[in-house]
């Protein structure tokens, strides 16, 4: 449904999303978790055709989305980061105008209205200016508009900010209820978001992918994978490729001498061929440890910790390769 | 582009200005103000009228020349202040609440867009417009004023007034800020405006260049009951050169 390759997007000098690729199936719902600013809204506005990319490509649909924006706005409805609400409109106003401008046809404006209205639980307001609602109501009147026109794909970028608990289960539900006929990419920086309504998590942090797999994978993945810290003399690229090439080891990062090696679930055991690899390679190492992270830690590391003292470079390839 | 897009469009901006206190505010006051000068200027004519009658000072000044050329003359001048009132929201608003994403990433293309919002801006203008209309019913009913005057300083002054839109459209894409965007305009359309009056001290073919790029040289005509193809033109290029400029300004920002 949506295939996004090699996408890059530059503000100046700085990279707000670098080389993303990663594939969407119809009726999946992934979830984009990563901290603020790391390239999450900036990837759905390129998806939603809002900004063009500078490098790489987006087919939604089948369509390309710099090729053809107006088949692919067609096919997605979007939440926008702040919802696009004009306060001076009463709720199932907007609501019209939404759909129209999504050329729903004249005879179905009205039971598209109510059926946006009825999934999002918003009826009782229909007739108030939308100015006048309280944060939970206007957010969800961002989604019944991102909903009226029914489109096959929905981009909802943190689609239950400013809700209160009950307002979130509801939202989580029907974004659960939608998946199937729709494919969902939901943005979110809380874990516990994307774990409750998600079939598969990307990981994204300073515009890469850390980590993309199923809830279960990942999790398992995380608990039970080791990663390895070594610090090394001289870091080169025969000694990185001797330590990739043991058996069990997903991937090696290297940030100057200090290397973060990535090992499958329950291949601790190879530690001793990792450091073989690495002395014979004739590489010496200084120090060699390893630690345990669940997907929460690596998720507070990545929202907490500056790329250049983190424990897991974002900012370097492989980590998780 | 497809007009019904841009009709949607329309629409909701249209109803938006009277959702608000923008178009009862402009409204109000615009007809007050040219009420107390439709008020003044029928006294003094009639005043002069009488002196000529009294005196038999000649022929008399008709009421067209009299009444209609100046209303419809300081009407424009009125204009050049009330418009960017008009226009300094339609995209300064959606830019700084982020509804413009609304827009953009609907299957409409951005010349709907433009087109829309500025169809919104020049429908208002007929409302006021079509306000005034009450001026020349009443020198109708008490007197005898040439229609065809009426109808071409009318026609003018839409056609004066959708060209500070375009401007004010333009200015209005520009930034975010709605007082930005008013001063902008009124400067830029007022420059426009007196642009002529340096063609007094420039050489002869920059005095033609400058006289035919004051706006207010080519409402002339039409005040005179007179509908020339090069004004037209004059205007419709004026307009198509702001909704251009405006297209390619929002397209620039998609790239930032």
């Amino acid at each position: 449904m949506i295939q996004v390759t090699g996408l890059t997007k530059q503000y100046g000098p700085r990279k707000a999303i670098d080389n993303l690729n990663f594939d969407v199936k119809r009726g999946e719902i992934v979830g984009f978790l990563g901290p603020n600013g790391a390239g999450k809204s900036t990837t759905m506005k390129i998806i939603t055709a809002f900004t063009p990319a500078s490098e790489g490509t987006v087919v939604v649909n089948g369509h390309d989305v710099f090729e053809e924006p107006i088949e692919v706005k067609r096919a997605i409805g979007y939440l926008p980061e702040n919802p696009p609400i004009y306060m001076e409109m009463t709720v199932s106003d907007y609501l019209e105008f939404a759909a129209r401008l999504n050329q729903v046809p004249k005879n179905l404006l009205k039971r598209q209205v109510d059926w946006a209205l009825q999934k999002t639980n918003i009826g009782d307001v229909r007739g108030r200016i939308i100015g006048n609602l309280s944060k939970g109501y206007k957010q969800r009147v961002g989604l019944a508009q991102a909903l009226v026109h029914n489109p096959a794909v929905l981009v909802l970028d943190e689609p239950t900010v400013g809700l209160d608990p009950k307002q979130i289960i509801e939202i989580r539900e029907l974004i659960k209820s939608l998946a199937g006929e729709h494919t969902i990419i939901l943005s979110s920086h809380i874990l516990p978001e994307v774990t409750a309504t998600c079939g598969r998590i990307i990981v994204i942090n300073h515009g890469k992918i850390v980590a993309e797999d199923t809830i279960d994978g990942l999790t398992l993945r995380l608990k039970k994978g080791l990663l390895l810290q070594m610090t090394v003399k001289e870091a080169h690229a025969e000694g990185l490729a001797a330590i990739r090439a043991v058996p069990g080891v997903l991937g090696v990062a290297a940030t100057g001498p200090k290397l973060v090696i990535d090992l499958a679930p329950n291949q601790g055991e190879i530690r001793d061929l990792v450091a073989r690899a690495a002395v014979e390679k004739g590489m010496g190492i200084l120090e060699f440890g390893s630690e345990k992270v669940s997907l929460e830690e690596i998720f507070l590391q990545l929202t907490t910790t500056e790329s250049d003292t983190s424990l897991i470079d974002p900012s370097s390839k492989g980590v998780t390769s | 582009m497809k007009a019904s897009n841009v009709w949607t469009i329309a629409r909701r901006d249209f109803r938006s200005y009277f959702n608000t206190p923008v178009a009862y505010i402009i409204l109000a006051l615009f007809l007050a103000i040219m009420g107390y000068m439709f008020f003044n200027m029928l006294a003094y004519f009639n005043e002069q009228a009488m002196n000529y009658q009294t005196y038999n000072m000649g022929k008399a000044m008709s009421i067209s020349e009299g009444v209609i050329r100046p209303l419809y003359g300081n009407m424009n001048v009125i204009l050049l202040f009330f418009t960017p009132a008009i226009t300094m929201r339609l995209f300064a608003e959606e830019r700084k609440n982020q509804t413009i994403q609304l827009l953009m990433t609907a299957p409409v293309s951005l010349t709907d867009i433009v087109c829309g919002k500025f169809l919104s801006a020049v429908l208002f203008v007929a409302v006021m417009l079509g306000a005034t209309l009450i001026y020349p019913a009443v020198v109708m009913i008490f007197g005898n004023p040439d229609v065809g005057t009426i109808a071409t300083s009318l026609l003018g002054t839409f056609f004066l007034t959708c060209c500070l839109l375009a401007t004010g459209i333009l200015f209005s894409a520009m930034t975010e800020n709605q007082i930005v965007a008013v001063f902008l305009t009124i400067c830029v359309n007022f420059l426009l405006w007196i642009i002529s009056w340096s063609a007094y001290s420039a050489g002869p073919v920059w005095s033609d260049v400058l006289m035919h790029l004051s706006l207010i040289n080519h409402f002339m005509p039409f005040s005179q009951g007179i509908i020339s193809t090069p004004d037209v033109i004059y205007f419709i290029s004026f307009i198509f050169l702001g909704l251009f400029l405006t297209h390619r300004v929002l397209d620039s920002y998609r790239w930032r």
